[in-house]
């Protein structure tokens, strides 16, 4: 519970509709969509615009009160689980795009935008916005800058970090800067703009963005290759990148996804093989037939038993929006499904996909693979019971040794979820000491007092994953 | 407000009947936000959509939350329009959810003597029974015809009244009289060879305030080649109650509707109300806890057929059919199409109707806040939803608007009125319009 001054201090600054404290609300605010984590905040506060933010975190500063920005909570990292406590602050009055620049090709936009909204507006005209995280039908922007998004189309156009040109952040202490611009170039000082992108809401609070477009490309052209056995397609894959070709799309799906996939979305995918590649060239119409062609041809080399195209733009986007539901669409096998996305180096992905196979033997775990497989990013998916104590155990030793497996093939704990509350534990092993206490001094400089999104990132110590719940 | 003992009993019935299992499928992506009409009209409020009502049922079981009247608003503002059952990838029964918490709160709670009263009129007294229900459309046929409405409208009396139920008094359909009501037929011969035995489901407000438009239904499937019976003895679907937390009187008058069609010898039962339908087609579910019923009301329930989807299945859509030039756009009954996923079959008729120009509207599958009696109950969010749904309706410049349900259809009536357009645009049921189609391609030329 707040102090009742500091909170009527708070309803000043927002307006008395804007901070919610009844029990319903903090608790509809107390999760994000990763399992096994929950933790009731002390209130939840709706600023309608950059000053009111400056004013929320000066008073929340003063008081030491911990701030956890979140857009629509669908991390998957507990990055936005209010562990512990504070004011969860929501950005539904922020949700504007603020400029289309059709000269410079720059978007301008506020981080409560819903990432499909952004995505349309700028195809309305011609322009093309890449990052394309599955969950980005309800995601927003401010999310996926925070947590630096992936998506579907990262392998060719890379990931939300390289669309963004500026930003306003608010400093803890209520000071308001901006980063970059809309420009091309700029090395005046420190790159402050990609260390706030994927900085998990933990330096301050982003109030605008200034992202890149990209002319909208002429043509796409999708493929299914259909394998008999797992490390077959995940050597495909390994191949057409090392054949100079890069995709934009390079999708990996095992048969138990599938099948889930299958079940709800019912687009007649192939059910009865070992795994799929969901393979998307984009470009001039010559250049995608042609590279379609080689990739084509490299899955048949590599044992693929059948290459089918997508007859059109109808059925590829039903083949893309499946795979989104990937993850959730796996909930309806088991009442727990635990998700990492360790990532290795491309050419490692089909020792990797052996590794993880043989980990889920060792331990007794049922694990499902999916994921960005050109990326060298997979999503190793454990279908648990989180009421199986003894079965969660397993899980989570199962995922220390896939975490281990990754970083000794030069690979790291998470490609695109971030390390939130969830991989915190596991960070040193990517990092190593130093590279903590590096991170940890920036940490301290922007924010001494530790309020913005405590708990994220570093582990209070080397302890296992930490259970919260209300 | 819900008191300390009430509270302790909800929850304790909440830890014996919710179904966890449900409740832990929920694996909170979100994915169920962007299709839901309250989280998008509250402002994106996370208490007002389906992941979070799931969060307060199951921190209710939890015991990390008391049932307090914070929770019991969350779980009253939602439509139960379902549309966010279809995008769940993990395939979470929301509906189920919804209806079984909501029973154990209002099976718990003393409601205020007004609430109560009327609760009791509408689901005890009335939905129950076919012949009070003719009795009360009666009276009001009575209102209508003999002068009194005018009289009413007149003196201004209707002012007083909230605004939306002066206007919903306005576009009420001019109801059949008493005689008529009474005078219902059992039994209709196919007009053509016959190809199919249905039975027809008649539905308590659509055989008294819409009679016109079952009339217009029955004689649809017999020019489609359908001989109909239409058991005398059904009752009101239950959705009602159902969807009211009055699942006890749900199941009775499930267990009426299944005997009254056991033995009709009919391949399926036709409704004409997505309300309805998809109520009767989750009675395996309603009834799954009741051995000597279970089985027989999943065999109900796998009857269940909406009136479009036979008429398409018996090439209805090849008849010449044919309208004066005019836009049509449709309106998508929730239920119709998220939990008995019927939604193209009635586009596919409508745009075979020569002279149509159907033109789809934006978010034809969001609920149009009529949702039982959601418009009246919560007719501050209802009105919100519908003036959002009105200016898609205008953008398509549709003259018609066609919808496949009674509730849905007052409403969109009531949007027009609203918006004073009732001049130019109309609402109709599809099943009138495509009556009007048939009969339109049948006239003799030069008429």
């Amino acid at each position: 519970m707040l102090a009742e001054e500091l909170k009527q201090q708070l309803i000043e600054v927002v307006g008395e509709a804007n901070v919610q404290d009844n029990k319903a609300s903090l608790l509809v605010y107390s999760y994000d969509a990763t399992p096994q984590f929950q933790s009731i905040p002390d209130a939840v506060v709706a600023p309608r615009n950059t000053d009111e933010v400056a004013e929320v975190l000066k008073l929340c500063n003063e008081h030491h009160i911990p701030v956890v920005p979140r857009g629509s909570g669908t991390n998957l990292s507990a990055g936005t689980t209010p562990v512990e406590g504070g004011i969860v602050l929501l950005f539904k009055h922020m949700q504007d795009i603020i400029e289309i620049d059709e000269e410079n090709l720059t978007v301008t936009v506020q981080p409560g935008l819903i990432t499909l909204d952004l995505i349309n507006a700028v195809e309305a005209k011609g322009l093309f916005y890449p990052p394309d995280p599955s969950s980005m039908k309800i995601s927003t922007i401010g999310g996926n800058l925070n947590e630096n998004s992936g998506g579907l189309r990262g392998l060719k156009y890379g990931v939300t970090r390289d669309y963004v040109m500026g930003l306003e952040v608010v400093l803890p202490n209520g000071d308001i800067i901006r980063t970059g611009g809309k420009l091309a170039k700029d090395v005046a000082g420190y790159d402050l703009t990609r260390l706030f992108v994927g900085s998990e809401g933990t330096l301050g609070v982003i109030t605008e963005a200034t992202l890149k477009l990209v002319p909208m490309p002429e043509s796409k052209k999708t493929i299914l290759a259909l394998y008999e056995d797992i490390e077959a397609a995940a050597e495909a894959v390994s191949s057409i990148i090392a054949h100079r070709i890069i995709p934009t799309t390079l999708e990996f799906l095992d048969q138990p996804t599938l099948k889930v996939v299958e079940e709800y979305a019912q687009i007649g995918l192939p059910t009865d093989i070992e795994a799929v590649l969901l393979i998307e060239q984009d470009g001039p119409q010559e250049v995608v037939d042609r590279d379609i062609e080689k990739i084509a041809a490299l899955c048949r080399d590599n044992q693929a038993i059948r290459v089918d195209v997508a007859k059109s733009e109808l059925e590829a986007d039903a083949l893309r929006t499946a795979r989104r539901t990937a993850l959730s669409a796996l909930a309806r096998l088991k009442p727990t499904t635990i998700l990492e996305d360790a990532t290795v180096p491309r050419s490692k992905i089909a020792e990797m996909v052996r590794a993880i196979n043989d980990i889920a033997r060792e331990y007794k775990v049922d694990i499902c693979t999916f994921g960005h497989a050109g990326d060298g990013n997979l999503h190793p998916t454990c279908l648990t019971d989180v009421r199986n104590k003894e079965e969660i155990h397993r899980v989570e030793q199962a995922f220390e040794s896939i975490f281990h497996k990754a970083v000794e093939l030069g690979g790291t704990i998470t490609g695109e979820h971030g390390v939130g509350a969830m991989k915190s534990p596991y960070l040193h092993l990517k990092l190593g000491d130093e590279g903590i206490a590096a991170m940890k001094g920036i940490k301290q400089a922007f924010d001494p007092n530790n309020i913005m999104n405590p708990g994220k990132i570093f582990a209070k110590s080397e302890r296992k994953r930490v259970v919260v719940h209300a | 407000m819900i008191t300390e003992q009430e509270r302790q009993r909800i929850q304790t019935d909440f830890q014996e009947k919710m179904d966890y299992d449900e409740l832990l499928n929920c694996m909170r992506c979100g994915f169920c936000l962007p299709s839901c009409p309250t989280y998008i009209e509250s402002g994106y409020d996370e208490a007002h959509s389906p992941r979070g009502r799931i969060a307060l049922m199951k921190a209710v079981v939890d015991g990390d939350i008391e049932p307090d009247d914070d929770v019991k608003r969350s779980l009253d503002m939602c439509l139960g329009c379902r549309a966010c059952e279809p995008v769940c990838p993990s395939g979470v029964n929301y509906g189920h959810l919804l209806e079984q918490a909501r029973d154990i709160i209002y099976q718990n709670h003393e409601l205020s003597a007004t609430t109560k009263a009327i609760r009791n009129i509408a689901f005890k007294g009335l939905f129950p029974n076919q012949g009070r229900i003719r009795t009360m459309t009666g009276l009001l046929g009575f209102y209508q015809r003999s002068g009194l409405q005018k009289a009413a409208r007149r003196t201004g009396i209707m002012k007083i009244l909230p605004d939306n139920l002066a206007a919903m008094e306005k576009v009420l359909p001019e109801v059949p009289s008493l005689k008529q009501l009474k005078n219902r037929p059992d039994h209709l011969p196919s007009l053509v060879p016959q190809k199919k035995k249905v039975a027809f489901f008649s539905g308590c407000l659509m055989d008294s305030m819409f009679m016109a438009t079952n009339d217009a239904t029955m004689k649809l499937l017999q020019h489609a080649g359908c001989e109909i019976v239409i058991p005398d003895s059904q009752a009101c679907c239950g959705a009602l109650h159902g969807h009211s937390g009055e699942k006890q009187q749900a199941k009775a008058l499930a267990k009426r509707n299944i005997i009254a069609f056991e033995d009709t010898g009919a391949d399926c039962i036709i409704t004409n109300a997505g309300g309805c339908g998809a109520f009767l087609h989750d009675y395996d579910h309603l009834l799954q806890d009741e051995p000597d019923w279970a089985e027989r009301g999943k065999e109900f329930a796998a009857r269940i057929k909406d009136i479009s989807s036979v008429l398409v299945e018996l090439g209805f859509d090849e008849y010449p059919l044919q309208l004066p030039d005019q836009v049509v756009t449709y309106q998508d009954s929730c239920h119709l199409k998220n939990v008995q996923k019927t939604f193209l079959e009635p586009r596919q008729l409508l745009q075979t109707i020569d002279g149509v120009q159907y033109v789809e509207m934006k978010d034809a599958d969001r609920c149009c806040g009529s949702a039982g009696i959601y418009n009246i109950v919560e007719s501050e969010m209802s009105m919100q939803i519908l003036d959002y749904k009105m200016k898609q309706v205008e953008t398509t410049h549709a003259k018609t608007i066609v919808t496949a349900n009674p509730g849905c259809l007052l409403q969109m009536k009531l949007g027009i009125e609203r918006e004073g357009l009732s001049d130019t645009i109309r609402a109709v049921h599809i099943v009138d319009l495509l009556l009007e189609a048939y009969e339109y391609a049948r006239q003799p030329v030069g008429v």
